[in-house]
């Protein structure tokens, strides 16, 4: 025991710059792809009751798997709770984080990680009674606020009150879950959380037609996948896989017609690089030419993607909003594939 | 002389008096009540107080979970029905989500072709553990207790028969060193030899040899992996497990700890008091997420068993105090007394001392078993799937979101079988193992 102890040892301090930057190469020799998601959190990502994985997160890991491993079904799901994220990340137990996490200068910097994107524009958003006849949170003078505490959403909620100059009262709740509860019993005159999280939350009322959705949205939370800093390569992997499914919305690319398109050269020069029939970008990430392809057949682009797990036709109904594409008024914006 | 009465007193009755019923107001259910609920104008305020929070509460509940509807696909169905069934208004359970999700909750992410192996598993342990309480038992049963972890091993994570077997190997050979090593060589070769020799079979010689058997002779169930562990499965696997390591780890801190040897003595303090002044989940982010960094980077250390090491060392250091507290309320004359019989530490106390100290400590010892039962809850903060987990799991699909109750009314109603099943099999062994009061 003591022996293999002090060979952990040495081998983590010999190994550790070396093994760190190859996380492409521990993925395909291990044959599984080990991606980092939430415990449970509505459309975004949880177990169904035979333990199969699906939300908008998910299928991310689902599209890595597929660009690098040629198996949507080779993802290994490792739930992971606000406090063990970053930790999990840090210590390799996860090659990649999907799980609703806000990009923010210290996680990106101090944390050593590297948000590769951003694959949901979030934003703190309030839920209101119909009958409190509010129509903006800027008439919320004296309310009553039910805040999860220690978030960044507090903060957030202290700032909006002061810069406009008026006054709430906070109902602090220890879990989201509590919020909505004590919301109902009408503990607190609104509920604040996540935009996203707020229409979810409200879709599961017994009368959604009672509550609004207020129209300010009050801070900036960018959601996306992170990897660890130092391993270039598949950064870039993590980083393209998500530009090529929201390219191949821009393009016109979806799960029905890719194996179609990508069969024979088309008269788009910008669709057969990203597809492969022409050039040579897979290689340059040390992936194959097909690896978009296969993304795209596993979940289809972007578009198909939210529609599917959080959209307007899913019980949660998320309009697209500031994820729509740059073309449709939106921040959704794939750097050129050339 | 017998007519002196005759004169001085009027009459004597000669015949008994047929037994009457005592008054009305002193028998049966008035004179109970009477009592016990109404005996004085404090017991009177306290009767209704508590009849009046007894009624709310049922009034409540028992109309809720009564009316509740089986067999819905979802809380908008549950709705809907309910919304046929009663008049606007009525608040009604959902128990849909129990007859959907039942087996979630009871075995997590186990396949489902599966599902008989985790209660089998259960039913062998505790077979296996009736010859070590009871030593009027056939004592042949010792058998399948020294057979019963690896039996249980192989049951819960499946993979060929020759893993579990090739690990009993080693525990044999083991026992067939020091034997042969107690009738020859001396005792301090023979208990470095009886150690190291499983150990380097183990490490070297197992692997390799199961991988080979199992080659020849594919015998196995389907394998499962730890994560697919959930639910009430994963409680139990992980309480058992610390419950049946900690209590030898604990009675041998307890030991330590009443030494006269300095060392030992100083480190059994050290470590209880260090290890029960830091609460379980401190310790649980420890085996989550310290060890991770310690470790080299791709060891695959698997999560659970780094619970039921922490919940095993945990529960070891309470364990300690509990039997301590045993060994200290025994009196002085029963150490004396194994001393003047000749017998050297191990026999006193394996004799004389621990039989009696352990059975005193039996309401405590179960006591701390129940705590670390119901502690596995905790696992769900590291991203576990025991059944609080689950909840949460659960609420994340749209069908589900949005119900709260129904999933914890099963939880701990579950739990509370395990438990009251854990604290009246802890009173009928003190009963059993009763010596001293008759």
């Amino acid at each position: 025991m003591k022996t293999s102890v002090m060979l952990g040892t040495l081998a983590l301090a010999g190994l550790a710059g070396a093994v760190q930057a190859a996380t492409l190469d521990d993925v395909k020799a291990r044959g599984t792809l080990n991606c980092g998601v939430n415990t449970g959190v509505t459309g975004f990502g949880a177990p169904d009751a035979n333990g199969n994985w699906a939300g908008f997160d998910v299928d991310y890991c689902r599209a890595l798997a597929a660009a690098v491993l040629s198996d949507p079904q080779a993802v290994n799901f490792v739930p992971t709770t606000a406090q063990t994220r970053f930790t999990a990340l840090a210590s390799g137990e996860i090659d990649i984080l999907a799980r609703n996490s806000t990009w923010t200068f210290s996680r990106d910097t101090d944390l050593k990680f590297d948000f590769i994107g951003v694959n949901y524009y979030d934003g703190q958003g309030f839920l209101a009674p119909r009958a409190l006849g509010v129509t903006s949170a800027k008439e919320l003078d004296g309310a009553t606020v039910c805040i999860q505490t220690g978030t960044t959403t507090e903060l957030n909620l202290a700032d909006f009150f002061r810069t406009n100059n008026i006054t709430y009262e906070p109902v602090p709740v220890a879990t989201d879950d509590e919020a909505q509860q004590q919301y109902l019993a009408g503990a607190c005159d609104v509920y604040t959380t996540d935009a996203s999280g707020l229409a979810a939350v409200r879709s599961s009322f017994e009368n959604p037609d009672d509550h609004v959705i207020l129209p300010e949205i009050i801070s900036k939370e960018p959601l996306g996948p992170l990897v660890r800093h130092g391993d270039n390569q598949w950064e870039d992997i993590g980083r393209w896989t998500l530009y090529a499914l929201i390219a191949a919305e821009e393009l016109g690319v979806t799960s029905a017609n890719v194996t179609e398109m990508a069969a024979a050269p088309t008269e788009n020069p910008e669709i057969n690089r990203l597809l492969g029939t022409e050039g040579d970008l897979g290689a340059m990430t040390g992936l194959d030419n097909q690896w978009a392809v296969r993304a795209i057949q596993a979940v289809g682009n972007y578009g198909e993607v939210f529609e599917r797990n959080i959209g307007s036709e899913t019980p949660i109904g998320l309009a697209r909003g500031l994820n729509a594409l740059w073309t449709q008024g939106g921040l959704m914006y794939a750097m050129p594939f050339r | 002389m017998s007519d002196t009465h005759a004169q001085t007193v009027a009459q004597v009755r000669d015949t008994m008096l047929p037994p009457a019923p005592p008054p009305r107001r002193e028998t049966g259910a008035i004179h109970w009540l009477r009592e016990n609920l109404f005996s004085g104008w404090l017991n009177i305020v306290l009767t209704i107080l508590a009849i009046w929070l007894v009624w709310t509460v049922l009034s409540g509940f028992v109309p809720w979970a009564w009316r509740g509807i089986w067999g819905a696909g979802s809380l908008t169905e549950c709705r809907q029905i309910r919304d046929q069934l009663y008049p606007a208004g009525t608040s009604v359970a959902c128990w849909s989500v129990i007859s959907e999700r039942w087996q979630q909750l009871i075995f997590g992410f186990y396949p489902p072709g599966g599902y008989w192996r985790p209660p089998v598993a259960l039913a062998v342990f505790l077979v296996a553990v009736l010859p070590i309480l009871f030593t009027d038992l056939p004592r042949r049963l010792l058998w399948l207790t020294v057979a019963a972890p690896f039996l249980i091993f192989f049951l819960l994570w499946g993979g060929t028969i020759w893993g579990p077997l090739t690990m009993a190997l080693g525990v044999v050979l083991g026992g067939v060193v020091w034997l042969t090593g107690r009738r020859t060589g001396s005792p301090l070769v023979t208990l470095v030899a009886t150690i190291l020799v499983p150990l380097l079979f183990w490490m070297f010689l197992a692997k390799p040899l199961a991988a080979e058997l199992a080659q020849l002779a594919p015998w196995g169930l389907p394998r499962v992996a730890s994560k697919d562990f959930g639910g009430f499965t994963l409680s139990v696997v992980i309480g058992l497990s610390a419950i049946c390591l900690s209590l030898p780890l604990g009675v041998l801190l307890a030991l330590g700890r009443r030494s006269d040897m300095f060392f030992i003595s100083k480190i059994a303090i050290a470590y209880i008091e260090l290890i029960r002044g830091v609460p379980l989940i401190v310790w649980l982010f420890t085996a989550q997420l310290l060890l991770n960094y310690f470790l080299p980077r791709g060891t695959n250390f698997d999560l659970m068993l780094r619970v039921i090491i922490m919940a095993t060392l945990f529960a070891a250091a309470y364990i300690a105090e509990v039997v301590r507290g045993g060994l200290a309320a025994l009196p002085k004359g029963q150490y004396e007394a194994a001393d003047a019989l000749g017998l050297d530490y191990w026999q006193a106390m394996r004799l004389i001392v621990l039989p009696q100290a352990l059975k005193i400590s039996i309401p405590g010892i179960v006591n701390t078993f129940i705590g670390l039962f119901k502690d596995t809850t905790l696992v769900a903060f590291i991203g576990m799937y025991d059944p609080i987990g689950l909840a949460t799991a659960i609420r994340a699909s749209t069908d589900w979101q949005g119900i709260y109750w129904e999933i914890y009314v099963f939880i701990a109603l579950v739990f509370f079988i395990f438990c009251f099943a854990m604290s009246r099999y802890s009173i009928w062994l003190e009963r059993r193992l009763e010596r001293s009061h008759r």
